[in-house]
């Protein structure tokens, strides 16, 4: 049964097995391999995608559960690769490996929307789900913050442009 | 001499439990297209099924709309949803409204037959006449489908329709219920919704040996269809009491900040049946509903509920649980909330229904299967945890239920070894 979706904003129809995992699709049939397999039991976050904006672990979730929805890899994250997170992990020289990064930076980037200005007690609460063997959490907590607090100014520069123009 | 007197007796007997138990046959309507239905009278009734939710239970297909043919598996055997279409031959076509009527208030079909309580007469027999002439001019105004149920597969005696009689003499009165004076008009609007067409307890009460509900025991939870409907009476054990303000939330959206999101059968009743509902008929139910719960062990102010929500989220620095351990790396991401704000979206799961209530099913089954896009919340993913052993969802059920201050549960191999079977 053709299952349609969104991947990046570009309409997708794939015919596979409902219970094919999304990641699977993702790397297989869409051809994306952004999006990496770890564990593929949903406790490492290396296959963290967004469904409709929300950070999901793609290699547990079936395909045929996301029918209807928009889905976000890492390659669609922004369209020149720029994202807040994206400059701020360059910026803190967060990855080592890199393995781990779509996940990681896929997570955040939810995070954010929900908690604009995380604690560390927020962040690691949230991002433990998402493992790293380099062990370079610490500064993944640092990249975060440099993004949110970037990303705020960003907001509060656009809210106070937006009145200027009122 | 004594002997005939017993013949005669047992045979006047006899005769009168015949007499009792017989339902005459109604003749088929001349006119079932009803030409005294006015197009108010099918949009009305267009929304009243959406508060009874019939589609559901009448739809074995999506293709076929009302056609019956849903298999009800219960204690006694499996029973099948009739057709309720006007096609003439396996449908309602040529019930007449006064055979339609009886039907929901007698539970006694057109031709006389017994219909069994799983279709829920005990409840329609509340519906005003206003209603019940709604519902049938819409159920008349609807495609007819020719589709014949599949026979119930009950086994003896329950098979055997007449014994519903006696089942009736035993559990049902139908006398309808009445408004309390004492109450607003709205509350007595929303237990009209709730106790007739909504049939509430129908699901929420636990039944008795016989399928009967137990009165006693209304709305004090019951596992139907393998899922849970929670109990909404005082003995309800959430935390924080469901009120007027998370119910019609609830009822409206089907999520609510601290109680849960509707998933499974209830997904179904909020998005597909009572979609249609008015508001003002949401807000009736709701102001019902909040009055069954008593007193709250923790008020549904937000600093209470926040200082639980605080104390979930303290993490044990050593020696942590199995289930701690799997709730961190694969609860947390999504189920985090900050205490003074939970998220409905982030299901706050130390104050969830599906890990406080009495029976471990929800949260077993949400987490093997997941929640896909087109159930629970709209739009919404949560990814299937079935690749989990047995013994790792009992140890994650376990820490779940120590943090939300309740006892473990007792059967979780048994249920989880139920519900994978479902899913293959």
């Amino acid at each position: 049964m053709p299952i349609q979706f969104q991947i990046n904003g570009k309409a997708t129809t794939v015919d596979v097995p409902e219970d094919t995992p999304l990641l699977w699709v993702i790397r297989d049939d869409v051809g994306l391999t952004g999006t990496k397999f770890g564990c593929g039991i949903g406790m490492c976050g290396a296959c963290t995608v967004h469904i409709n904006g929300r950070a999901t672990r793609s290699c547990i979730t079936p395909v045929g559960s996301i029918a209807g929805t928009a889905v976000t890899t890492i390659e669609g994250l922004t369209q020149g690769g720029n994202h807040p997170l994206q400059q701020a992990w360059v910026e803190a020289q967060t990855p080592q490996c890199g393995y781990c990064q779509p996940g990681q930076i896929m997570q955040a980037a939810a995070m954010l929307r929900e908690f604009p200005n995380p604690t560390d007690d927020q962040i690691d609460q949230i991002m433990s789900g998402n493992l790293c063997r380099c062990m370079a959490y610490l500064r993944i907590r640092e990249a975060i913050k440099i993004a949110a607090g970037n990303m705020q100014a960003d907001a509060a520069e656009g809210a106070a442009g937006g009145n200027g123009h009122a | 001499m004594v002997k005939s007197l017993t013949i005669t007796i047992l045979a006047i007997l006899t005769g009168w439990l015949c007499l009792a138990i017989w339902q005459t046959p109604l003749d088929a309507s001349e006119d079932n297209v009803t030409p005294t239905s006015t197009p108010e009278q099918v949009e009305h009734g267009r929304i009243l099924a959406g508060i009874g939710n019939c589609a559901t239970c009448h739809t074995a297909s999506l293709d076929k709309p009302y056609a019956g043919g849903l298999d009800f598996p219960t204690d006694f055997g499996t029973l099948y949803s009739a057709n309720i279409t006007p096609d003439k031959e396996t449908g309602i076509g040529d019930w007449s409204r006064e055979a339609f009527i009886r039907a929901m208030r007698k539970g006694v079909a057109a031709d006389g037959s017994y219909l069994y309580p799983a279709f829920p007469y005990t409840h329609f027999k509340n519906i005003t006449d206003e209603d019940l002439d709604a519902l049938y001019a819409y159920l008349m105004s609807l495609e007819p489908i020719a589709q014949e149920p599949p026979e119930n597969e009950l086994r003896f005696p329950f098979n055997l329709r007449f014994l519903q009689w006696g089942w009736q003499l035993l559990f049902f009165d139908d006398e309808p219920l009445q408004p309390d004076p004492e109450r607003s008009a709205e509350w007595n609007r929303g237990a009209y919704l709730a106790e007739g067409l909504g049939h509430c307890t129908a699901c929420h009460s636990p039944r008795n040996a016989f399928g009967a509900e137990k009165k006693d025991k209304a709305y004090a939870g019951a596992l139907v269809d393998n899922w849970y409907a929670p109990a909404l009476d005082a003995s309800q054990p959430v935390p924080v009491h469901w009120d007027e303000k998370s119910l019609y939330a609830y009822l409206r959206t089907g999520q609510s900040d601290y109680q849960g999101t509707a998933v499974g059968s209830m997904g179904e009743v909020v998005h597909k049946g009572l979609k249609v509902a008015p508001d003002k008929d949401i807000r009736a139910m709701a102001a019902y509903l909040a009055t069954l719960g008593g007193q709250s062990t923790v008020g549904g102010e937000k600093n209470e509920a926040a200082k639980l929500i605080e104390a979930a989220h303290q993490r044990v620095a050593t020696n942590r649980s199995r289930g701690e351990e799997l709730y961190i790396s694969a609860c947390a991401a999504c189920h985090f909330n900050a205490p003074e704000n939970p998220r409905a979206l982030r299901a706050e799961l130390s104050l969830n229904s599906a890990v406080t209530a009495d029976d471990p099913s929800n949260l077993l089954r949400v987490t093997l299967q997941g929640v896909a896009a087109n159930e629970g919340t709209p739009g919404i993913v949560m990814p299937a945890f079935a690749t989990f052993s047995d013994d790792d969802i009992a140890n994650l059920a376990e820490f779940l239920r120590s943090r939300a201050g309740r006892p473990p549960w007792s059967d979780v191999h048994e249920r989880l070894k139920d519900l994978r079977q479902l899913q293959n």
